[in-house]
């Protein structure tokens, strides 16, 4: 079989009544992937931006490709494999962890220490998935009481 | 412009589209439409005796006359009884609007009396659907309705109006023209793509045109045999193609796939091109994928860019209207194809036709399903349209029966719909009613519709059934016996009603027959009558659908006979 390949597609939409669930029911319906999903409306537009983070063969990904413009509401879908991605997670860090060595983690990601409670310390980064990822792993030693996610956000070159 | 309630509205609206006839049901959601359907009397309204027969009969109208069908149902359980209706020409991609009423809109989300997300429900079965929000906008969504049904790929639209809308007033401006940015399908053929395409025809040796249902949505079947005739290419059909090519062409080997002919099957296996004409690659046509036309290079004309290459790879993808697209393919064709060249070909395939031709054992004992798809072939070859259920019936007559034209065949293909047959018919009636229409259907399937004798019968739609009795859940039966060592687990249908009487109960008129005599007698007497018939046709109960593909199989290893 073909290899499974990691591919963010953008998909400018309508902003009407259901358009998500159009779209998160053809990946269902078809039995593509999700790994993310983000969506917004495109400022001074009708249009709302979603996107989506899948994977699959490369047939699978043509596939998802057509089925997403042949969606009524679907503008345009763009794939570009020339895309700057960026992703934020945030988390949260118990007070007693070293805060100083956390925020210079952060820095190196584009982050910081955005609020700080009675027993913990909130933070994020904001970067590229893959550093995000490593971030993730680094931020484990601080031992992290809950990691939020945003999912990826792309625009093309 | 007028300003008006959102009921008065959707009658409007079907005026602004020349709606000739609606199939429907009221109910508490859309009575206020029904309310302007008495007092308008704009389109003749037929009422059914079940929401999916509605739907169905809007469907057969439509596959039967090109235009688009409308049926009307009500919230909640009206809607979701036009669910299979829905899921069947979509399937199919056929062209209808389906308007159902809703619970208002401030009660929404409560599980209100008779509420039930349609939209929620209707939208991986539907081109696309709406849920209105005002009667404000009312006008425009049923002219888009109307529009993406009929437009690229044909397909139903589902349309959901909560009851205070079509009490809310508000102008009625219908739009002349609609146009969407978010959606225009490709026409044109690219001309660079069509070229190659010639090329590669006039450069193949053993071509062979897999045509399919698309000729059929966009009306190109006389380009097509234009095409064919000009090239002498052997041709197979899929069921949806079926009448594309005249019974009786030279050039037709006959429907590919499952139940498909030896000679067609065999050409696809053994083809080096593959001229694909609005096929959609189906399971029940390829049979195994791997092992699938493994020799040959694949064109593909096709509206819907998510059909080409969405099983196959595909090396000439021609994206457009077909018939645009054979309207600059044609003369081309014409130009470079020298017929001569594929005359070995023409052959082969031939004596593969010699060898395995379609064949059933005639007997005087028991009346063959194959004899009786025959003879009305021979009694009305051209001048009915042919309706089925879904069964084994269905492919005898997919096999049996001698198509003419276009939209002579009305079959449910993709969906594979039980009880689709005698509605169909009815919409086939209302739609062509200078013709006969017959409706060939088994004993399992003419029961999941059969109240719709009720409207045949008040309608006058001389629908004239053909029930192909095996007893059996036929088609079930047949895989029991090949693959299951004959136990057959619920498919014995032995328990029957009386047919005669059913029929005559309504109002129609009832035959059982067992001869061929008989059945003469009964086709002419229902003919002569023009009356809602039930012919009541006993047929050997063990009779198999052959050539047989087993699900999964290659396309060349056919069934050809049974031996028990
Ligand atoms: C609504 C529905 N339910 C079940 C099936 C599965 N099915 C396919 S063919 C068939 C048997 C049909 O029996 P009958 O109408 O008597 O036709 P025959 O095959 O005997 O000609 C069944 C149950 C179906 N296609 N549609
Ligand atoms: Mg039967």
């Amino acid at each position: 079989m073909h290899s499974s390949e990691r591919r963010v597609i953008s998909v400018i939409v309508l902003n009407e009544h259901g358009v998500l669930s159009r779209i998160t029911g053809l990946f269902a319906a078809r039995g593509y992937n999700i790994e993310s999903v983000t969506v917004a409306p495109i400022p001074g537009s009708k249009y709302s931006r979603l996107t989506i983070v899948t994977s699959g063969s490369p047939r699978v990904i043509e596939q998802i490709i057509k089925q997403l413009h042949k969606l009524i509401p679907v503008y345009k879908v763009i794939e570009h494999s020339e895309l700057v991605e960026k992703e934020m997670v945030m988390a949260k860090i118990p007070l007693e962890e070293r805060l100083a060595d956390v925020e210079a983690l952060c820095r190196a990601y584009n982050g910081n220490i955005v609020n700080i409670g009675t027993d913990t310390a909130i933070i994020m980064a904001a970067d590229e998935p893959s550093r995000i990822a490593n971030f993730i792993k680094a931020l484990k030693r601080f031992n992290p009481k809950e990691i939020v996610r945003s999912g990826v956000v792309a625009i093309e070159r | 412009m007028a300003t008006m309630t959102g009921a008065q509205m959707v009658v409007e609206a079907m005026r602004e589209e020349n709606v000739e006839v609606v199939f429907g049901y009221p109910g508490g959601a859309i009575m206020n439409v029904y309310d302007e359907i008495y007092k308008k009397r704009y389109f003749q309204h037929i009422l059914t005796r079940h929401e999916q027969a509605a739907v169905h009969a809007a469907d057969g109208y439509a596959r039967a006359t090109g235009k688009v069908g409308v049926a009307f149902v009500t919230s909640g359980p009206g809607f979701t009884n036009a669910v299979t209706g829905l899921a069947t020409a979509y399937m199919d991609s056929i062209p209808i609007v389906v308007i159902s009423g809703q619970v208002p809109l401030s009660m929404i989300g409560t599980d209100a009396f008779q509420e039930i997300d349609a939209v929620g429900i209707s939208r991986p079965c539907t081109k696309h659907n709406f849920l209105v929000k005002s009667a404000e906008e009312l006008p425009e969504i049923l002219a888009k309705a109307f529009y993406i049904a009929r437009t690229g790929r044909p397909g139903p639209v589902h349309v959901d109006i909560p009851k205070d809308v079509t009490a809310q007033m508000a102008e009625f401006n219908y739009p002349k023209e609609v146009k969407l940015e978010t959606y225009k399908p490709t026409i044109k053929g690219n001309a660079r793509q069509i070229k190659k395409a010639v090329e590669a025809i006039a450069k193949a040796k053993k071509p062979v045109f897999y045509l399919g249902g698309g000729i059929i949505h966009s009306n190109s079947a006389d380009l097509v045999r234009d095409l064919v005739a000009a090239t002498q290419i052997p041709a197979v059909e899929t069921l949806m193609a079926r009448g594309t090519l005249r019974y009786d062409d030279p050039m037709l080997l006959g429907m590919v796939g499952m139940h498909g002919t030896y000679a067609a099957n065999m050409a696809m296996s053994e083809a080096d091109l593959l001229i694909a004409l609005g096929p959609r690659f189906d399971d029940r046509v390829t049979g195994k994928l791997s092992e699938f036309a493994k020799y040959a290079k694949i064109i593909h004309v096709d509206i819907d860019p998510s059909s080409i290459g969405k099983l196959v790879h595909v090396d000439y993808p021609i994206v457009g209207d077909l018939k645009a697209v054979l309207t600059e393919l044609v003369p081309q064709a014409k130009e470079k194809v020298d017929p001569a060249r594929y005359e070995s070909w023409r052959e082969i395939l031939k004596r593969y036709q010699e060898l395995h031709p379609l064949t059933y054992e005639d007997s005087d004992e028991v009346l063959k399903p194959e004899w009786v798809i025959q003879r009305i072939g021979e009694k009305l070859k051209g001048k009915a349209r042919i309706s089925t259920d879904v069964g084994q019936h269905q492919m005898w007559t997919a096999q049996y029966y001698p198509f003419t034209r276009p939209r002579e065949f009305i079959t449910s293909g993709g969906l594979g719909t039980m009880g689709f047959g005698f509605p169909a018919a009815m919409g086939v009636k209302r739609g062509v009613p200078d013709e006969i229409s017959v409706n060939i259907s088994g004993d399992g399937s003419i029961l999941m519709n059969i109240q719709e004798l009720m409207t045949a019968v008040e309608n006058r739609l001389p629908v004239i059934n053909v029930i192909l009795n095996n007893n059996y859940l036929g088609m079930v039966r047949q895989w029991q016996t090949f693959f299951y060592d004959k136990r057959y687990a619920e498919t014995d249908l032995s328990m029957q009603p009386d047919f005669v009487k059913l029929a005559e109960s309504f109002g129609g008129v009832g035959y059982r027959v067992k001869t061929k005599e008989e059945f003469d007698a009964a086709l002419e007497d229902a003919i002569s009558k023009n009356v809602v018939a039930l012919i009541d046709v006993i047929i050997d109960r063990y009779e198999n659908v052959l050539p047989m593909v087993p699900a999964g199989g290659s396309l060349y290893n056919m069934l050809l006979e049974y031996k028990d």
